[in-house]
């Protein structure tokens, strides 16, 4: 019962086009003349791009569906048609793919790329608050270094938009952002236009080794244990609670503006539904815990990451309808990563929950298909059938839903953004690699062509600029 | 098709997984031989007592023989991990579980990294159903940049699988090791030449005294054969500079058997190396300016070292307790970014088999060690995986705790009894 009113929230979330504070100010509340909820607003724009006819490729369209020899249309940025045979509109340049796939372009929503950039030298580690265990009031995009080198390896490998996380040392590690990979001179050059906020929250050893353990005191401070982590975690809920309660009032009656609390203003946009939790947690029994939790405050998990165990309760997670970012076999390095098996995700996806390829690494969200890859033949092997057309919402469908950005992106469907890759072949194979990225319709990458190989600040005048890299 | 030769090999290993090594013969293979000669289709490698007694594609094993059909699958030399710490760490991040480094002890040299190996570990079977039979383990830094022995180990679990127990002293140098040596080169560099003067003056030096310039006198004992270029000195570094000053000491010293892992740069002085016989152990994802020692990173480090003559292995590097299984995924991308297909695998058999002294492994010939791999399709495709594995020719259970837990997940059912009672 319950269950299906938080369902409700998300969907309406997701119609809102939340995050843009938007809405509010269309009701003329109080609220919106008090509160600028978007201060640091997108300026991405697309680039330009031309009429563009991709012909006789292998399509996987991101939702299921596959051609063996399938044109592609682009127009004005977006994808117009996906067909058998489509007729060369005049002008447009027609790129012979045969031998070819093309997909929808990559979407990682567990990165850390800015706010750990290459090099990691010490001022570089701008990804944790860890100040204190509850950092709600923190965002991401406030620590990204557009210059990181690792983006323009991520575009290499396929990778068209990327949510940029807080890292797991706090309980509530704060907002992550959204970003189209697109190199630009400022964050808000790359924010994904119109994406909602998300939260970031972390599950488990993290937090409780940090706080409780930390800075050479014993102890160092709450949370000690899983106990004060879920602890740590009710406490803030519960005054985001009572702090939205405030606002509410002020926005039906008006009066003095409750005073802005901004740890307090990132928990009351969750339970508003404009911003989506995605929560570090590895263990099954942890997941369980948090859904409970979750139901208590009446907010909603979008996604849980790393979920090393969800193939153990793959059935609940349906149930609920989180979504599980998953790698395919890293395990082992914490106790809470011990119980990794290679199948996690298709076991995931075989029980009807979500499944996401995500990688937490700049190396590793360089080849996402490769990952998607091996999780997919493990699953075959243990008896798990997935085509490949049904394995890409790994990598680009769901983890779009899980932003907030399906309506946008993250699929070949007409009308969404041309946010897509040309495949030297199978994107399955080890042996393939992504040839041309489009996004929004302009190519923004192409392989071997150093005028589309962008290189960052950092890069220039060091060894090995402009190298293939 | 595949299922039915899964079945084939499962009930083979049922057969020969507790026997001691038994005569087997692998038939209808394709056989990459790691040889001149090449790869041999619609072969049969016959195994006996261990080793391998008979191959080629008119070879009849002797009568009676058990048989695998490889029904036409790729049979290659056992893969080869020649930068790991599997079998010396459980879970990383639990210290009690973790003797890969001791930066609290007096010792350097002198620590063997192969007195904290555990052949019944978890990682040694989720290593070695990738298709990794053999592995060389390095001991971590923990207070000195000479991290001691490294050795050896098949991935058997047995209580022999370790064959070298001293094959190698690890030694960090370039960043890593000036932060060892107490903050910068120069101090590095000084220290491991105390460490030379040391070993070559042991025992003279420590008649008077207990300590030399930098070790410790059973650290200037255990130093020994390596100074004397009788043991492999393993060299972390990866700046083109490091990589000179690694040259240096061995044009000093022309006995020393030296080889470097990491060589990011390397590629930027590929034909000195070439030229000083220095062979590497590269890991082929790293294309990221990392440190400020990794500026040159590139995928292509791996094509160009190969292409100048530099003896190179394949490695991947991060969370070596756990991952260094994924070496063929690296081999894979190395293929992708210009490295032959020959030289890719040979980068995980042959050359790590010559850099690590191994006698008679990583290549498929008569009378080699018998670590073999029946693949279920291109051993360097990520979606691969072995169906046999045999190393010192006895077959090798293809069980985990990972495929434990996996199958006692794949069905969520609980009605009759919690899961806890199924396995």
């Amino acid at each position: 019962m319950r269950h299906r009113v938080f369902v409700a929230v998300a969907a309406m979330a997701l119609l809102s086009g939340c995050g843009s504070g938007t809405q509010n100010e269309a009701n003329g509340s109080a609220d919106a003349d008090a509160v600028d909820r978007n201060p640091f607003p997108s300026t991405y724009v697309a680039y330009p791009s031309s009429t563009t006819l991709i012909k006789d490729a292998t399509v996987l369209d991101g939702i299921g569906g596959e051609w063996t020899a399938g044109d592609v249309l682009l127009t004005d940025g977006k994808v117009t048609t996906v067909a058998e045979e489509i007729d060369a509109p005049d002008g447009a340049v027609i790129i012979d793919a045969r031998g070819k796939w093309v997909t929808p372009g990559i979407i990682d929503n567990h990165s850390h790329l800015g706010v750990y950039p290459s090099p990691s030298v010490s001022a570089h580690g701008d990804g944790n608050e860890i100040s204190g265990a509850v950092t709600a009031e923190v965002w991401a995009e406030h620590g990204v270094w557009p210059q990181d080198p690792g983006f323009p390896r991520a575009l290499a490998g396929g990778v068209t938009s990327m949510q940029i996380l807080p890292g797991s040392a706090n309980l509530f590690g704060g907002r992550g952002v959204t970003l189209k990979n697109v190199p630009a001179r400022t964050v808000q050059g790359m924010k994904f236009p119109d994406a909602p906020y998300t939260l970031k929250m972390a599950c488990g050893e993290n937090p409780k080794r940090v706080y409780g353990y930390g800075g050479g005191r014993f102890p160092g401070g709450a949370p000690y244990s899983r106990m004060g982590n879920v602890a740590g975690y009710r406490q803030a809920w519960a005054k985001a609670v009572e702090y939205k309660l405030k606002w509410d009032k002020y926005a039906e009656e008006g009066g003095d503006a409750p005073t802005r609390d901004l740890e307090l203003d990132t928990l009351m946009g969750v339970l508003n539904g404009d911003i989506l939790v995605h929560m570090h947690c590895y263990r099954a029994d942890e997941m369980a815990q948090i859904m409970d939790m979750s139901e208590e405050f009446g907010y909603k998990v979008t996604s849980f990451h790393h979920a090393v165990e969800s193939y153990k309760i793959a059935d609940k997670l349906a149930d609920y309808g989180a979504c599980s970012a998953m790698w395919a076999d890293w395990w082992g390095f914490k106790m809470e990563a011990y119980d990794g098996v290679r199948e996690n995700i298709p076991m995931v996806h075989k029980a009807g929950a979500c499944a996401i390829v995500h990688s937490d690494s700049d190396i590793g969200i360089q080849r996402l298909n490769q990952e998607a890859a091996k999780a997919l033949s493990d699953g075959r092997r243990a008896g798990i059938e997935i085509s490949n057309a049904d394995a890409w919402q790994w990598l680009s469908a769901n983890p779009a839903k899980s932003l907030g950005i399906f309506e946008q992106t993250g699929s070949l469907e007409a009308g969404k953004a041309a946010d897509l890759v040309i495949w030297s072949g199978d994107p399955f194979s080890v042996y393939s690699q992504a040839e041309k990225v489009f996004i929004d319709g302009a190519l923004m990458y192409e392989r071997g062509n150093e005028a589309l190989t962008p290189v960052m600040d950092f890069e220039l005048g060091q060894p090995g600029e402009g190298d293939l890299k | 098709m595949i299922r039915k030769i899964l079945l084939a090999s499962a009930a083979a290993c049922g057969l020969f997984a507790s026997a001691s090594a038994q005569d087997i013969a692998i038939v209808n293979a394709k056989v990459w031989t790691g040889t001149e000669a090449g790869t041999l289709e619609n072969a049969t490698v016959y195994i006996s007592d261990g080793s391998i007694q008979g191959l080629g594609v008119n070879y009849a094993p002797p009568s009676g023989t058990p048989i695998i059909n490889a029904d036409g699958n790729w049979v290659t030399p056992g893969i080869i991990a020649p930068f790991s710490r599997v079998g010396t760490v459980e879970v990383g991040a639990e210290d009690s579980t973790n003797d890969t480094s001791a930066g609290g002890s007096q010792f350097s040299v002198a620590l063997r990294a192969a007195d904290g190996f555990n052949p019944a570990a978890t990682p040694i079977a989720v290593t070695r159903l990738e298709g990794v039979t053999r592995v060389a383990v390095a001991p971590a830094n923990g207070g000195s940049l000479i991290a001691g022995q490294g050795f050896i180990a098949d991935t058997s679990g047995e209580a022999d699988s370790i064959t070298d127990s001293r094959s190698f002293i690890y030694v960090n140098l370039g960043e890593g090791g000036a932060d060892l040596a107490g903050g910068s080169r120069p101090a590095a560099w000084a220290s491991l030449r105390g460490a030379f003067a040391d070993a070559r003056g042991y025992p003279a030096r420590f008649m008077a005294h207990n300590e030399g310039d930098t070790l410790t006198r059973a650290d200037a004992q255990a130093f020994g054969r390596a100074v004397r270029g009788q043991q492999l000195i393993l060299i972390s570094a990866h700046r083109a500079s490091d990589l000179r000053l690694i040259m240096d000491l061995k044009t000093e010293n022309p006995n020393l058997n030296l080889a470097i892992v990491g060589a990011d740069e390397g590629w930027m002085v590929a034909d000195e190396l070439a030229a000083a016989n220095i062979p590497v152990i590269v890991d082929p994802f790293s294309n990221l300016p990392a440190s400020f020692s990794q500026l040159g990173a590139t995928s292509r480090n791996a094509e160009r070292l190969i292409a100048a003559g530099v003896p190179t292995a394949f490695a991947h590097l991060g969370n070596s307790g756990h991952q260094s299984r994924l070496v063929l995924q690296s081999a894979g991308n190395a293929v992708a970014n210009g490295v032959s297909f020959e030289e890719a695998m040979s980068a995980m058999t042959a050359v790590p088999a010559a850099i690590f002294d191994l006698d008679g492994v990583g290549a498929i010939e008569r009378g080699n060690v018998a670590d073999l791999v029946i693949w279920d399709g291109d051993p360097l495709e990520v979606t691969s995986a072995p169906m046999s594995i045999f190393i010192n020719g006895k077959a090798q259970s293809m069980e985990s705790r990972q495929t434990k837990l996996r199958d006692r997940y794949l069905d969520l059912d609980e009605s009759e009894k919690p899961l806890a009672y199924k396995r």
